[in-house]
């Protein structure tokens, strides 16, 4: 058991299906300074898990760019009607003043 | 438009930065709410209570965290009240099962079908408007622990242990989840886009 914890010297190289499950915490900063200079090792001759990084990369910081929203006008109304409600509620008289 | 800016509106009583704050968060809302729910419409009730509950508070909100933070946290927890009433139980998977296909790989573990890149011209946005609608489309598709995890960090971009905080998981789980979500949304993405034309 001793010895066990003693051979663990050189990390071993990665392989590209153990480098791709490094790739999100990379990305993220996340990853301890081991397993990131095996990783970055790894990507240096590597150009398929190079490819697979850059889609990766890509993949998350499209998630964030703004596109058309799927609210519906029926859903989109029903909450401006939450929100007139709202405002209507402690001052109704002044602004249905005809009601 | 900036969130504070729109807040500042709305504090005023004006209907059009209501409608820019509901529609700028309505889909990220409701698919946290899923999380929690068990339907579509019963997600839809809690972001409709979520709004009227920010209406009411928003005199008190203290920017002690962004307007986005406070949000999601009172949906959040309208959420998951109503998940309780519902009994709905939600199941993760932590098992350690590879990200990309077995197949993919050779008996070593290199790559015998590598990724082809999306594009030659990442910064085109003829090329990228086309692809972040695929990467929303793919998002949509997933399981809703993913769909929640990936909307809170890589679409509204808050941060692992805010995201943690939130859902009430630590930030180790929170990236496995992540980690999961993001490689699923690039194999769909990676599936359908070589049909379609660059």
């Amino acid at each position: 058991m001793g010895g066990a914890a003693i051979v663990k010297l050189r990390p071993s190289p990665l392989v590209c299906r153990q480098a791709v499950e490094l790739m999100s915490d990379y990305l993220d900063g996340a990853l301890s300074g081991r397993d990131t200079r095996r990783l970055e090792k790894h990507l240096a001759v590597c150009e398929s898990c190079r490819t697979y990084l850059e889609q990766l990369r890509l993949t998350i910081s499209l998630s964030g760019s703004a596109g058309p929203d799927d609210l519906e006008p029926a859903a989109l109304a029903e909450l401006v009607d939450v929100f007139r409600k709202f405002r209507g509620g402690p001052d109704a008289s002044s602004e249905n003043d005809h009601a | 438009m900036d969130d504070l800016t729109l807040v500042t509106r709305l504090l005023d009583g004006d209907e059009v930065a209501f409608r820019d704050l509901v529609t700028r968060y309505h889909r990220s809302l409701v698919r946290i709410a899923r999380y929690y729910v068990v339907s579509e419409s019963s997600a839809e009730d809690v972001v409709q209570e979520t709004w009227l509950a920010v209406l009411r508070g928003l005199a008190n909100f203290e920017h002690r965290s962004s307007f986005k933070t406070w949000l999601f946290s009172i949906l959040v927890h309208r959420a998951r009240s109503s998940g309780v009433r519902e009994r709905r139980t939600v199941t993760l998977d932590f098992s350690n099962e590879s990200t990309v296909a077995e197949s993919r790989f050779d008996q070593r573990g290199v790559w015998c079908e590598p990724p082809v890149p999306f594009t030659d011209a990442v910064d085109s946005r003829l090329t990228n408007g086309p692809l972040a609608a695929l990467v929303r489309e793919c998002i949509a598709e997933l399981p809703e622990p993913h769909q929640a995890v990936i909307t809170l960090r890589d679409v509204e971009g808050l941060s692992t242990t805010e995201v943690a905080s939130l859902l009430e998981l630590s930030d180790a789980n929170v990236r496995v989840i992540l980690h999961r979500a993001r490689a699923r949304v690039r194999t769909a993405v990676e599936a359908r886009w070589e049909v379609q034309p660059s």
